[in-house]
């Protein structure tokens, strides 16, 4: 039983900037498929009476005070991408029309 | 045929706090490009976000002020999209358990009272700045926004008319602006909207293709901008056209709405709980500690400024849509104005210096005791009520109080009855002409003589005793 579809993948790959053409989107698709299946198991397990788990960590209400600390220099933070025009970090033209 | 409009409004407003939603960084407006960013705010591996305290409790505040019911626990979501200007390709946000629901806001339009349901209130971070200029190729990008807290407050589909959508936004700015949490700069882009309108036939119970309008740069842009939409739409149902669920641009300078291209295809942001952030169990003792730090809310005022003073429901509306208005009008009150001039001076001579030089009441730097000064100068007989006019120009321009400025530049108005006889003597001798189709009966010329009499004495005679003094005079003449 295939629980994904080639097309799934291949809109999934889109969402992640992933280039998948081929026999990949043929070996994705399988793979992914087993995994399910695999995960697929957790629903036999009944969970009738147990609440939505979002965290498993015992832990609530981490928080700070508004209080500053220091940034990063501006030239170290540009430097990090891929290409710059100080003081910016520049990217391809992107307009919203 | 005629339609009924649904409207709905998502208003985007940046808490002022002094940091960022879950970073240290500072979350200050205007700094020099990428030099408010560390490792948290810019995503890079292996950093824990943590949240603010300050804006759990702003965003607790607010939910209180507009009605909503607060969380009992509330969680962070991932929304997830690729952006230039979201450094993390996934922008932490609240899905399904937000900070706040089912909140209302009152308004008046077309001066009927209305409720607007709010649905939800959640907390999450901005993204960073993209700068198009100077380039054909390339788009610049300025991180210091990113991860900047932000309140998105979202109206339920109430509102029937632009001038609805309007006075939403007023009252909405309005009392942000009293809880003192944003700075509510829709030019710096602190307080933002965007607006969903459908059209459906009178009485209908389903609700038609909705569009959404992005872009809009002010309260009279979303006004016009749904004017606009409501109007095409309309004509495109006449037509038998179907309207399109899509996202349109608002274009402010060609007066209308564009489709949005690269919002094609539906949105997928596979949500899921942020797992660097564990839930908030929102402590029933803390609301009611914010509740305690709620300040006078302008419908409060509103009502307050008809009781204690006699305004009307107008000049009371006037004088709350801005805190700082309120402030200069109270504050006067205590220095000695009574209610109904410094209501006028304030909504009339003061509103239309601001408007005419584009400023906030909040940047002026009038004191109140100024305004109650002015008042009273006009009310001792000091100056005339023409001569005022000037003087608060002057006050506000040279930043003085108009007592000093009185006693400065020699304003004050000449009651001194002695001074103003050699003023009436030297009118009528000079416009014998005047005189005499005065005393032929001709009333018109006496407004000749009293311009020439101010115009003489420098606009600073005191009127109603020059007026008199001319007419004594000119009873004495021999015909």
């Amino acid at each position: 039983m295939a629980l994904v579809t080639p097309e799934v993948i291949a809109q999934v790959a889109r969402l992640a900037r992933l280039r998948l053409e081929g026999p990949d989107l043929t070996r994705f698709t399988e793979q992914l498929s087993e995994i399910l299946q695999y995960v697929q198991r957790l629903q036999a397990v009944d969970t009738e009476r147990v609440e939505p788990t979002t965290h498993v960590l015992p832990l609530s209400n981490v928080l700070r005070k508004d209080e500053p600390r220091p940034s990063l220099p501006s030239d170290t933070v540009i430097a990090l991408a891929p290409a710059q025009r100080p003081p910016f970090v520049a990217v391809p033209k992107v307009i919203e029309t | 045929m005629s339609y009924e409009p649904v409207i709905g409004l998502e208003v985007h407003l940046q808490l002022s706090t002094s940091t960022k939603l879950f970073c240290g960084c500072l979350a200050k407006y205007g700094a020099a490009p990428n030099s408010q960013t560390c490792p948290v705010c810019l995503g890079l591996p292996g950093v824990l976000p943590v949240l603010n305290e300050r804006v759990m409790e702003w965003g607790i505040r607010v939910a209180l002020a507009v009605d909503c019911q607060i969380a009992q626990t509330m969680k962070f979501d991932r929304k997830q999209y690729f952006y230039p200007d979201l450094p993390k390709n996934y922008q932490i946000s609240q899905y399904d358990r937000p900070l706040a629901q089912r909140g209302h806001l009152d308004i008046v339009a077309d001066h009927a009272p209305k409720r607007i349901g709010i649905t939800r209130i959640h907390l999450e971070e901005d993204a960073g700045k993209l700068l198009h200029e100077a380039s054909q190729t390339e788009s610049y990008v300025d991180f210091n926004r990113t991860g900047v807290p932000l309140l998105e407050i979202v109206s339920e589909p109430d509102l029937r008319s632009p001038e609805e959508a309007y006075q939403y936004l007023i009252e909405l700015k309005a009392i942000i602006e009293y809880l003192a949490v944003s700075t509510c700069n829709m030019e710096e882009g602190s307080l933002r909207c965007d607006t969903n309108v459908s059209l459906r036939r009178p009485g209908a119970s389903q609700f038609g293709a909705k569009v959404e309008v992005k872009n809009l740069n002010s309260f009279k842009a979303v006004k016009q901008a749904l004017a606009y939409e409501i109007q095409r739409q309309a004509v495109a149902l006449d037509q038998g056209q179907r309207i399109r669920q899509e996202t349109r641009l608002w274009d402010a300078r060609a007066l209308r709405t564009e489709p949005m291209r690269s919002k094609e295809g539906a949105a997928d942001y596979r949500y899921f709980p942020e797992p660097d952030l564990v839930p908030f169990v929102i402590d029933r003792a803390l609301i009611a500690r914010m509740k305690a730090t709620l300040p006078e809310l302008p419908a409060e005022r509103r009502r307050r400024y008809q009781d204690a003073y006699q305004l009307s429901a107008y000049d009371a509306q006037v004088l709350t849509q801005h805190a700082a208005l309120g402030e200069l009008f109270e504050g006067a009150l205590r220095c000695g104005a009574p209610p109904k001039p410094a209501a006028n001076w304030i909504m009339g001579d003061y509103l239309a210096h601001l408007n005419a030089k584009n400023r906030e009441p909040e940047s002026e730097k009038l004191r109140p005791e100024w305004l109650a000064h002015l008042i009273q100068l006009v009310d001792d007989g000091t100056i005339s009520g023409k001569m005022a006019k000037d003087l608060f120009v002057q006050t506000l321009e040279r930043g003085e109080d108009p007592r000093r400025l009185v006693e400065e530049g020699g304003l004050k108005q000449i009651v001194d009855a002695a001074a103003l006889e050699p003023i009436a003597d030297e009118v009528l001798r000079k416009n014998q002409r005047s005189v005499e189709d005065y005393l032929k009966g001709k009333t018109t010329a006496f407004t000749h003589l009293m311009g020439q009499a101010m115009k003489l004495s420098k606009g600073k005679a005191n009127p109603q005793q020059m007026a008199a003094l001319l007419k004594r005079k000119l009873e004495q003449v021999p015909s």
